[in-house]
């Protein structure tokens, strides 16, 4: 079973990763790559708090991650990895050619961000980091929950998207 | 942030979406000025902003933060500015019962809300379906 979903949300694990993903996908596992996160007991405890009874959590840094991603896709059980940023998801997909789907879920409005959808708002620089994602091949697409329509990067980039 | 209310909030309702505002206007509409709550909504904010938006209310003296999903950014939130403001009380799970019941009860806000917390679960019942 390989990972379900590899998604960016600054939120990182909220209601709707862990209700309105997890519901869905049957989700047991999430793997949270966040090197600030991985170096926070406290952090962790926060986040363990988020979940239900059924599902674990798996902290990692980024050179974690990498090292065991093909470990994750093993694991039979459904599983989401969770980025809190779009720098963390690209220096995953520099050294991870397994991810072929990223999902942009959700990046909220900070100085400097300009909105290309409800949920995501983006620097130019974030704009380019998405770009060399999907120029090695990775389908960037952004959708906050199963139901909603998945925005193709283009689109997303091109202002057309409005929902 | 948005004002809950002309008397200054007890306690700050946090909640997805529109959650707070109809959840105190419920309130108000049943308990009037009693119901004195800051509502606050993760709409837009990304997890630094939420906390920010709950944090403005504790710095200002309010203790007590009731929050709808205990999974939700708005308890992560919720938990990472109590760890800024020790002593505030998060209270997750939020209903009517149990605003209505901390909107009329007397003392100190912390213990109001546990005492509320406790009364709203036992507010939660299922009656009817199949036997």
């Amino acid at each position: 079973m390989p990972l379900d979903l590899h998604r960016i949300d600054d939120r990182l694990i909220h209601g709707q990763v862990v209700v309105g993903w997890g519901q869905p996908l049957e989700l047991r596992v999430i793997v949270l790559v966040d090197d600030e996160v991985a170096a926070s007991e406290w952090e962790q405890d926060l986040y363990r708090m988020g979940v239900p009874p059924d599902m674990s959590v798996v902290f990692c840094t980024v050179d974690e991650a990498v090292a065991r991603h093909a470990e994750f896709g093993r694991d039979a059980r459904h599983a989401l990895l969770l980025t809190g940023d779009i720098d963390t998801m690209a220096r995953l997909c520099e050294r991870l050619p397994a991810i072929r789907r990223v999902n942009v879920g959700g990046i909220h409005h900070k100085p400097g961000r300009h909105q290309r959808l409800r949920y995501v708002f983006l620097t130019p620089d974030e704009e380019r980091a998405l770009r060399a994602i999907a120029a090695r091949g990775v389908e960037v697409t952004a959708q906050d929950l199963p139901a909603a329509r998945p925005v193709p990067i283009d689109e997303l980039l091109g202002g057309a998207a409005a929902s | 942030m948005s004002e809950g209310a002309a008397a200054p909030p007890r306690a700050v309702v946090l909640g997805h979406a529109r959650f707070a505002e109809g959840l105190v206007g419920a309130a108000r509409a049943i308990a009037g000025d009693a119901a004195a709550f800051a509502c606050v909504s993760n709409d837009g904010l990304d997890a630094a902003g939420i906390e920010r938006a709950v944090g403005e209310w504790l710095a200002r003296g309010v203790a007590v933060i009731f929050t709808d999903l205990p999974a939700g950014s708005t308890t992560m939130a919720a938990r990472r500015a109590q760890r800024a403001h020790p002593g505030t009380v998060v209270v997750t799970g939020a209903n009517l019962p149990l605003l209505l019941d901390f909107a009329f009860a007397d003392g100190e806000p912390a213990q109001a809300a546990r005492t509320a917390a406790e009364r709203a679960r036992a507010a939660v019942l299922v009656t009817g379906g199949p036997a």
